[in-house]
């Protein structure tokens, strides 16, 4: 809102509460920007110094990130984990939320808020109860135990996600491709699927981000060969604070940047496929 | 009539049969979160009062003390120290012991080694009289006390965790009192989590209320691109903004460096590693779960209401809190919410960025996890933090509705 747009009848007290508005919105946003401005030039930086001015740029840290077998471990694992468990949450967050899409299910609110549970428990108290329960079955300090616990985070996403495209989606589609002689799992496969597909796709995102980012759970499940990119930068951080966190999370940055353009897309997609659907 | 009771029952047997598929899609996830998740949970909470490291250790010890039953300030009858001894004798063969003295321990610290002395020398001693013998291993067994805190975790289910952790205990005599001064640390944890909590929120409406008005009453196409300001940090991992923050703040950090270059400072600001480095950043990282919400409320507000009551003869202030403001109450309430639960439970940035005195309750969930390796103190601390926020997510839900927790 220029200050043009503004009516003609306002007072100069309004002009003046409107900018003022204005300027303090201004510098929320930056501080909200500020960390991702204050870490792209310094990744650049030859000097392992964290201050500004940077007198010469370099793609040292980047070598160092992408060579040194330590950090290239760490991001193999956390690519790993992440994508077993997306692949986990997608799968059983999407067939749930088909079921949960049904219009008369008894203690579906139930249902859906233990779902959605996992986004708000504190993850430190996951982390021990997972700890506690998985050292009993032997799971405990190996892959599988952090990829269980980190679909469990990341589910919620999914189901949010689908069965808000589900909300869009004309049941009546799936009655007539059942009428003209497809099978319940055909009709699924060749008329919802590809109609939800964008929500079912973010969803997956979501997840992916949320286990790519996770580190507490990695800290309390995870034995030393577990290190993943998040559980270096924490040991980076807690004990010397180095410039290749600088570098990993400047990749980190672009990936977000990624997710969004991605996310972005697919919500777009999402409304077309609706309003053609409509 | 008959045709038309048996289209009913079809009705309802075709109904039933697609809410029995619905359960069935929905059955997989359940069993996967209850296996996951939910019995994680449960352990938990079991953990924080089933406590079997005594009574299945020293079965005959605790029956014989419940056998005597006497006054708390006299030591037991023979009968009880042979049935310790025998006991421990098993007890040293199958390698418990230690697990069994620093159970003690962590009742009363010193009894470790107490228990120990005994331990070591008891397959040694074939026969009684056992009262001199334990006295001979170690003093300790001759005073009421360490009889008193075997008493005390006798049963194998107790509230000795959380009474700890409202640092309170009970005495070697029986009867409850508070913790030693030095120990007596959990209340002001509490109060402290509550307290960065509340300033997070507050910080949260202070800087989130203003942009969300704006973002609602700008251009579509501008506030969409706006909002990418908001959302890029909302995806940048925690860790990165942790870190920027770390970079920011530090002592030859930015902002030091900045207002050193100025010469508005001579010294650097202690900027970080206090409790202001910790809810800036906290703030930072949880804006956006207030923004979003206010955001999409207040989109929906139509302006003709504020202009029906400006039209009515409201003055601009009284319009906008007694028309606009109650409309934004359930975009307010959401995120506040959701940024207060959320806030309870941070961990990574107070014990990146905070100082020793700015942890939360989950740091020392954490420390009494792998370091002081007190499992059940630290369930006590993870069952009341969860308790918390389970209550505020049924106000969120009842509010709210889980399932409109969107992010982003």
């Amino acid at each position: 809102m220029s200050a043009s747009s503004l009516p003609l009848y306002t007072t100069s007290l309004q002009r003046i509460a409107h900018w003022a508005l204005v300027f303090f919105c201004v510098a929320v946003l930056l501080f909200l920007i500020a960390p991702v401005l204050v870490v792209v030039p310094l990744a650049f930086n030859n000097e392992p110094y964290f201050r500004f001015p940077i007198e010469i740029y370099s793609l040292r840290w980047f070598k160092e990130l992408f060579t040194n077998p330590v950090w290239l471990q760490a991001i193999l694992n956390s690519l790993l984990t992440a994508t077993l468990a997306t692949l986990l949450a997608t799968t059983l967050g999407t067939l749930a939320a088909v079921g949960l899409n049904h219009h008369n299910l008894p203690g579906k609110r139930f249902l859906m808020a233990v779902l959605i549970s996992p986004m708000i428990v504190p993850v430190v108290v996951l982390a021990v109860g997972s700890y506690l329960f998985f050292s009993r079955l032997g799971i405990a300090n190996n892959l599988l135990g952090i990829v269980l616990v980190h679909a469990v985070l990341g589910m919620p996403f999914v189901v949010i996600t689908v069965t808000a495209t589900l909300g869009g989606f004309d049941m009546n589609l799936m009655r007539a491709a059942r009428g003209l002689g497809a099978s319940q799992l055909e009709a699924f496969r060749r008329i919802m699927l590809p109609l939800v597909w964008p929500g079912v796709l973010s969803g997956a995102l979501f997840a992916f981000a949320t286990s790519f980012d996770e580190v507490v759970v990695v800290l309390f499940l995870g034995g030393p060969e577990q290190t993943t990119l998040p559980r270096q930068m924490w040991t980076g951080l807690r004990e010397q604070l180095s410039p290749t966190i600088l570098s990993a999370a400047f990749m980190l940055i672009l990936f977000a940047i990624a997710m969004l353009l991605t996310l972005e897309m697919l919500r777009r997609r999402s409304v077309a496929m609706r309003g053609l659907v409509e | 009539m008959d045709s038309e009771a048996n289209l009913s029952q079809r009705l309802r047997k075709a109904e039933r049969r697609g809410q029995l598929r619905a359960y069935a899609l929905i059955a997989p996830l359940f069993i996967f979160v209850a296996l996951s998740f939910l019995i994680p949970l449960g352990t938990v909470l079991l953990n924080s009062f089933y406590d079997p490291v005594v009574p299945s250790g020293l079965p005959r010890t605790v029956r014989a003390l419940a056998d005597w039953n006497g006054p708390r300030d006299q030591i037991p009858p023979e009968p009880v120290y042979a049935a310790l001894a025998q006991d421990l004798k098993e007890a040293v063969q199958a390698e418990k012991h230690g697990s069994i003295a620093n159970r003690l321990n962590v009742e009363e610290s010193g009894l470790r080694t107490v228990f120990m002395r005994a331990a070591r020398r008891v397959s040694a001693q074939e026969d009684g009289p056992w009262a001199p013998f334990f006295e001979a291993a170690d003093p300790g067994w001759a005073q009421p006390g360490i009889w008193g805190t075997i008493r005390n975790l006798a049963s194998p289910t107790h509230s000795l965790f959380y009474l700890s952790a409202l640092d309170a205990k009970r005495n070697q005599d029986g009867s409850v009192g508070p913790q030693p001064e030095d120990q007596r640390i959990h209340i002001t944890i509490y109060l402290r989590t509550l307290g960065v909590a509340l300033t997070v929120t507050l910080m949260c409406i202070l800087l989130g209320f203003p942009l969300a008005y704006l973002l609602a009453h700008l251009r579509d196409k501008t506030a969409n691109l706006l909002l990418i300001l908001v959302l890029l940090p909302f995806w940048t991992s925690l860790l990165v903004r942790t870190t920027a923050w770390m970079v920011v703040l530090q002592k030859e950090g930015v902002i030091n460096s900045l207002l050193q270059a100025l010469h508005l400072i001579s010294e650097p600001l202690p900027l970080v590693f206090n409790r202001f480095g910790v809810v800036v950043a906290m703030t930072h990282i949880l804006l956006p779960f207030m923004v979003l919400p206010m955001y999409s409320v207040m989109r929906q507000i139509p302006v003709s209401y504020v202009r029906a009551a400006r039209s009515l003869g409201a003055g601009p202030l009284t319009a906008f809190i007694r028309v606009y403001l109650p409309q934004c109450i359930p975009g307010l309430g959401a995120g506040a919410l959701l940024v207060f639960i959320l806030a309870l439970g941070y961990y990574i940035t107070p014990a990146l960025l905070g100082g020793s005195t700015d942890q939360m309750i989950s740091y020392f969930v954490e420390t009494n996890m792998s370091r002081s390796l007190n499992w059940g103190l630290a369930s006590a601390l993870a069952a009341i933090l969860l308790g918390a926020v389970l209550v505020l997510y049924a106000a969120y839900d009842r509010l709210v509705g889980a399932n409109n927790l969107k992010l982003g």
